[in-house]
């Protein structure tokens, strides 16, 4: 399976007659790293939420490592998010448990064999340079530590697709600088991974596939440039 | 379910004030709920008590012959209802009025109190309707002269019990539901207090059942140390009630497990209701 995500005309409308997303359609590769772009209210959050179903697509089809939204139950939502990895801009960090537990958790939560459960959780937190820090309740980290924590638990349960929102949102440049780094040596061992975030200095330091969104339309997919000469950047000359 | 039993725990010892806090007001609402329990228990017994008393008298004529008496007691004795018939003779009825009332000991001649055949139902066929059904059925002996069952009496007693019966039901529904709510809501808080860790699960993929388990776990627990405390406070003030005021009953074994899991289940379904609520709404 190539395809790791694969949206189809994707309309999400929240309550009040808001549209966060407008027929959206997209693709995203096994290994694929990509940016979502844009700024805020733009519809980067709901991709993602629609991706690891926090939330349903009101119209069109969103489809996650095999699995559709059309036929999905239930029962289907736990089973899907354990291959998939999530990030957010706060952390979403247990305060009063320590790095090494917090990340132990996720694979407690999923049934892990206990036996299991130390080593891996020795694997990730070296995988994110945290090994002297795993005693450290989230309070005694940086945000930069905090993330990485964050991310460490994240990549526990090896997740085939690693989602970020605004993982940088809360850090100064270097930290920032060295999260990216991070996710790229993660995408580099075969994780997908697709992050949100409006710090174009970012998107700019790489030369990874964007998307870019503006007010719930996907308006510039890089990877299409060279196949569609007819995409254009926002405020470009439209076609 | 080891995990589900060590995260339940530990909800105790994280948040001490919350969990004294919901145990107390389950104690407290568990406690009325037995109280209550406890006047319908004794109440029940004392009905109980005077409905024993419950007989039927039938007055033998004047010269009826024994052993036509004694063949009608034998018939009587059969009827599926009854528990024990006796045949009082004259001299028994001039006896015993003797014995009863001393004093007027000279008053009474003999031939003056009539034979009777005294009846006592078992205890489920005590009803009014069921009463007057074995009078009528007594009265068809041409013999019977006249048939006492203190009517008006046996029915007084039977609205008694119905109404006693229907406003314990009413008032105990009241105060179990009263306490779901007050689980429920106190659960709430530890739910509530916990969302972080509910929304982390739900993201890795913990399952439904699992997010729940320590969470129903703890209501039940909650819900049982409740129950116990308030047994205890029933008892403290049951013992107290018999010593200073009047004889009364406590629960049996059986009614003080009844009570202890009906604690349980309070605390189950109230934390039931509350984390369901929060994972619809998150979900």
């Amino acid at each position: 399976m190539s395809t790791m995500v694969r949206f189809t005309r994707v309309t999400k409308q929240y309550p009040k007659g808001v549209t966060a997303l407008d027929e959206v359609s997209f693709q995203l590769n096994r290994g694929e790293f990509a940016f979502l772009t844009g700024p805020s209210g733009a519809g980067k959050s709901s991709i993602l939420k629609l991706i690891f179903v926090e939330e349903y697509a009101t119209s069109g089809e969103v489809k996650v490592i095999g699995q559709s939204s059309v036929t999905l139950t239930p029962k289907n939502i736990p089973v899907l998010r354990r291959k998939l990895g999530v990030v957010f801009q706060d952390f979403r960090l247990l305060p009063d448990r320590t790095a090494a537990e917090n990340i132990a958790f996720a694979l407690e939560v999923t049934g892990a064999p206990p036996s299991r459960i130390d080593p891996k959780v020795l694997r990730v937190l070296e995988q994110v340079d945290l090994r002297e820090k795993a005693e450290a309740r989230p309070h005694e980290l940086s945000g930069g530590e905090q993330q990485r924590v964050a991310i460490a638990r994240a990549l526990v349960n090896d997740p085939l697709l690693l989602l970020a929102d605004e993982p940088t949102g809360n850090l100064d440049e270097r930290s920032a600088r060295s999260i990216l780094d991070l996710l790229r040596e993660i995408n580099r061992a075969g994780t997908a991974i697709l992050m949100a975030t409006h710090d174009l200095a970012l998107v700019r330091a790489t030369s990874f596939r964007t998307l870019e969104l503006h007010h719930g339309r996907l308006v510039f997919d890089s990877s299409t440039i060279t196949s569609d000469a007819t995409a254009t950047r926002p405020g470009g000359s439209p076609s | 379910m080891r995990l589900a039993l060590r995260e339940a725990l530990l909800a105790f010892r994280r948040a001490p004030m919350l969990s004294v806090l919901s145990i107390t007001t389950i104690a407290f609402s568990l406690f009325a709920f037995d109280l209550f329990g406890l006047v319908a228990l004794n109440l029940r017994s004392a009905l109980r008590q005077v409905e024993s008393r419950v007989e039927i008298r039938a007055f033998v004529a004047e010269g009826t012959r024994a052993d036509a008496a004694s063949a009608a007691v034998g018939d009587v004795q059969a009827f599926p209802e009854v528990e024990r018939v006796t045949l009082v003779s004259e001299t028994e009825a001039l006896d015993r009025a003797r014995r009863e009332l001393g004093e007027f000991e000279d008053v009474f001649e003999s031939g003056i109190l009539p034979a009777s055949i005294e009846v006592r139902l078992r205890e489920g066929f005590r009803a009014p309707d069921q009463v007057r059904a074995v009078a009528e059925r007594l009265a068809q002996y041409d013999f019977i002269d006249d048939i006492r069952y203190g009517e008006e009496w046996v029915e007084k007693l039977y609205r008694l019990r119905t109404i006693a019966t229907f406003v314990g039901i009413a008032l105990g529904t009241t105060f179990a539901l009263v306490s779901i709510i007050i689980i429920g809501s106190t659960i709430r808080m530890a739910v509530l207090a916990r969302a972080r860790e509910i929304q982390v699960m739900r993201l890795v993929g913990a399952t439904r059942g699992f997010i729940r388990a320590p969470f129903l776990i703890e209501g039940l627990l909650k819900g049982l140390l409740g129950g116990v405390i308030a047994l205890g406070l029933s008892f403290v003030t049951y013992a107290a009630l018999e010593r200073l005021v009047i004889q009364a009953e406590f629960f049996g074994f059986g009614h003080s497990i009844l009570g202890l899991l009906a604690g349980a289940l309070i605390g189950f379904l109230g934390s039931a209701y509350s984390v369901d609520r929060h994972l619809r709404r998150v979900a």
